[in-house]
């Protein structure tokens, strides 16, 4: 059926609006299969990805083929075996939860009592069966989102866009999306993801492609992405932070690696793997009679691979879309 | 949420051969529908208008330009039936607006139907509505004393007129609907084009008594065609001519605007 074992394959996106150009020469290479994550801040050009990669926009340049079908030429066979869980909630406030799912199931073709069939099944799977005749506009934002997907996986797609699947929810709803996408991949769908935290893509993606200012900044496994910014590293937080230069020496010491101090004064931080000597300088702590309150061995985060790759946390570049939103 | 029937209903079933256009039409159709049922209030919004016209008007002017509210009545009546259905149909511009800015738009243009089957079902669904506006104005016009000289058979036919030319204008209105930013703006912008053409036309008053510049364009005025193609319809004296050019501006409209909102929905970014 496929003529590629890549999901998607896209080479130098470009979509101007006016004097924007919000994608910018995106290539992007996805196997059939995984998850794979599109990682940046507001306005970093992801939403104009997903959507020409979903047919919804075409490109200014570029072309891309989404199982094996080329979005412009063959836009309607893409049609035909993705969905698209965009970031505005594509339900309708306006029926209940039921009739949301009824209307696609007949929009997809199945006949009224097998869209009827299906809608049930589906509200009873995503526990919105005590809401299914309720206005959508009297959900929460968490059950929206999750018949927002149930209505994405009426008729189960090969491959599913998500566009910021879980900005805005609580950690409940969002434990609760995190699952719904991993029963999915379970069951063999492709999932492109977007997301702005970098937790999100930790979490869920095989692979990551970090995307700033419409260009795709750095791409690779998350453990890769980490690497490229150096080794892991512990991070000690004393009880008292006065003692914290006699137990910057005490580590330094045992674990033989360079120590850094950390914004946060109580807090010291040691770049070093190895966890074995970690554990003999916590007993050379404790008989020096330095209290610990809380330490953590690991890989960098994403939020520190933001930061090396564009100088700036994605906090910062949030705020700085925002003034020029305001400007 | 248990695993156990997440499991199950994703893995659930074969993917069923797209539907025909036909009925992918019905189904936004339904969809129309069920929002007449969920939010009524919308309809309220656009009859009372026409319902404060007829009282208003029969009542207060009736006496004056024709002598007696009674007449006036048998008069005005057939006029203002075109009145509300029309000011109903700036709403499937203000709707597919609505659709358009909360990203539902996104999901339906994402599957794989017939282009044109959103737009088109939308407005068959709101042809529901157009005919409760008409009834809303009949039901009052009997009780306020209107009798139509060609009883039902000649109200239903100018019922069906007034459908097929709304369902024509309704286009335009879809049209400043993919055009316009929100649904407010398209409202305003619908009502202050069909407001003053609805008034400079025949509805109100006979054209002979109006200055010779505006009886000019009250006689090119569409609207005029059909109140008065509607008029012969409820009163017994059908005027083929009248009808027929009715029928080919609904056509007109519909051949412009139809495509043009299809295009435009194609291309919406």
């Amino acid at each position: 059926m496929r003529d590629s074992p890549l999901a998607i394959e896209a080479q130098g996106l470009v979509k101007s609006f006016g004097d924007v150009r919000a994608v910018d020469g995106v290539d992007l290479a996805v196997a059939g299969g995984s998850v794979y994550g599109v990682l940046g801040p507001n306005g970093a050009g992801k939403t104009t990805t997903i959507r020409m990669l979903a047919t919804l926009i075409r490109p200014d340049s570029g072309s891309a083929r989404v199982l094996g079908h080329d979005v412009v030429e063959e836009a309607d066979a893409v049609r035909r075996l993705v969905s698209l869980t965009g970031q505005l909630a594509s339900v309708d406030e306006d029926l209940t939860g039921r009739e949301n799912l009824v209307l696609l199931g007949r929009l997809l073709g199945y006949s009224r009592a097998q869209a009827k069939a299906r809608a049930g099944d589906l509200l009873e799977a995503f526990g919105l069966a005590d809401a299914a005749g309720r206005l959508v506009k009297t959900y929460s934002g968490g059950m929206r989102r999750r018949l927002d997907i149930a209505a994405s996986i009426v008729v189960t797609p090969e491959l599913m866009f998500l566009d910021e699947p879980t900005t805005g929810l609580d950690p409940r709803s969002r434990n609760q999306v995190w699952r719904i996408i991993r029963a999915l991949v379970a069951q063999g769908t492709t999932v492109l993801l977007t997301t702005q935290y970098l937790d999100e893509a930790d979490q869920l993606a095989d692979r990551i492609a970090v995307i700033d200012h419409g260009q795709v900044i750095a791409e690779g496994t998350s453990a890769q992405l980490k690497a490229s910014v150096g080794s892991a590293a512990l991070h000690v937080r004393l009880h008292d932070p006065a003692r914290r230069g006699e137990a910057e020496g005490l580590l330094a010491q045992a674990l033989n690696a360079p120590v850094y101090p950390d914004s946060d004064p109580a807090t010291i931080c040691v770049r070093t793997s190895d966890t074995g000597r970690a554990v003999g300088a916590f007993a050379e702590l404790s008989r020096a009679g330095i209290e610990v309150a809380d330490f953590s061995l690991g890989q960098p985060s994403l939020d520190e691979v933001f930061l090396a790759l564009t100088g700036r946390t994605a906090e910062e570049r949030a705020e700085e879309e925002g003034e020029e939103v305001a400007a | 949420m248990s695993a156990e029937p997440l499991g199950s209903a994703l893995a659930a079933g074969e993917r069923p051969a797209p539907p025909s256009a036909l009925s992918a039409t019905l189904a936004f159709a339904w969809r129309g529908m069920l929002k007449i049922k969920h939010v009524p209030e919308q309809l309220l919004d656009v009859t009372i208008t026409p319902v404060l016209f007829v009282l208003m008007f029969t009542y207060m002017f009736g006496g004056a330009i024709a002598g007696s509210t009674r007449e006036y009545l048998q008069f005005l009546l057939p006029g203002i039936l075109v009145m509300s259905v029309l000011f109903t149909t700036v709403y499937s511009g203000v709707s597919l607006n609505t659709d358009v800015t909360k990203g539902v738009v996104d999901r339906f243009r994402s599957l794989p139907i017939a282009r044109p089957a959103p737009l088109v079902g939308a407005v068959l669904g709101d042809s529901v509505r157009y005919l409760v506006g008409a009834t809303v104005i009949l039901v009052l016009g009997v009780a306020m004393g209107y009798r139509p000289e060609a009883g039902a058979p000649g109200v239903v036919a100018a019922v069906a007129l007034v459908l097929v030319f709304a369902f024509g204008l309704s286009w335009l209105f879809t049209t400043l609907g993919m055009l316009l930013r929100s649904p407010n703006a398209v409202m305003n912008a619908g009502f202050m084009s069909i407001f003053p053409l609805t008034f400079l036309s025949n509805v109100f008053v006979r054209p002979e008594t109006l200055p010779g510049w505006l009886e000019a364009f009250v006689g090119v005025n569409p609207i005029s065609h059909l109140v008065t193609a509607v008029r012969g319809l409820m009163g017994g004296t059908p005027d083929a001519g009248e009808i027929g050019i009715v029928l080919a501006a609904a056509a007109g409209l519909a051949a412009v605007f139809a495509p043009l909102t299809t295009w435009l929905y194609r291309r919406k970014t």
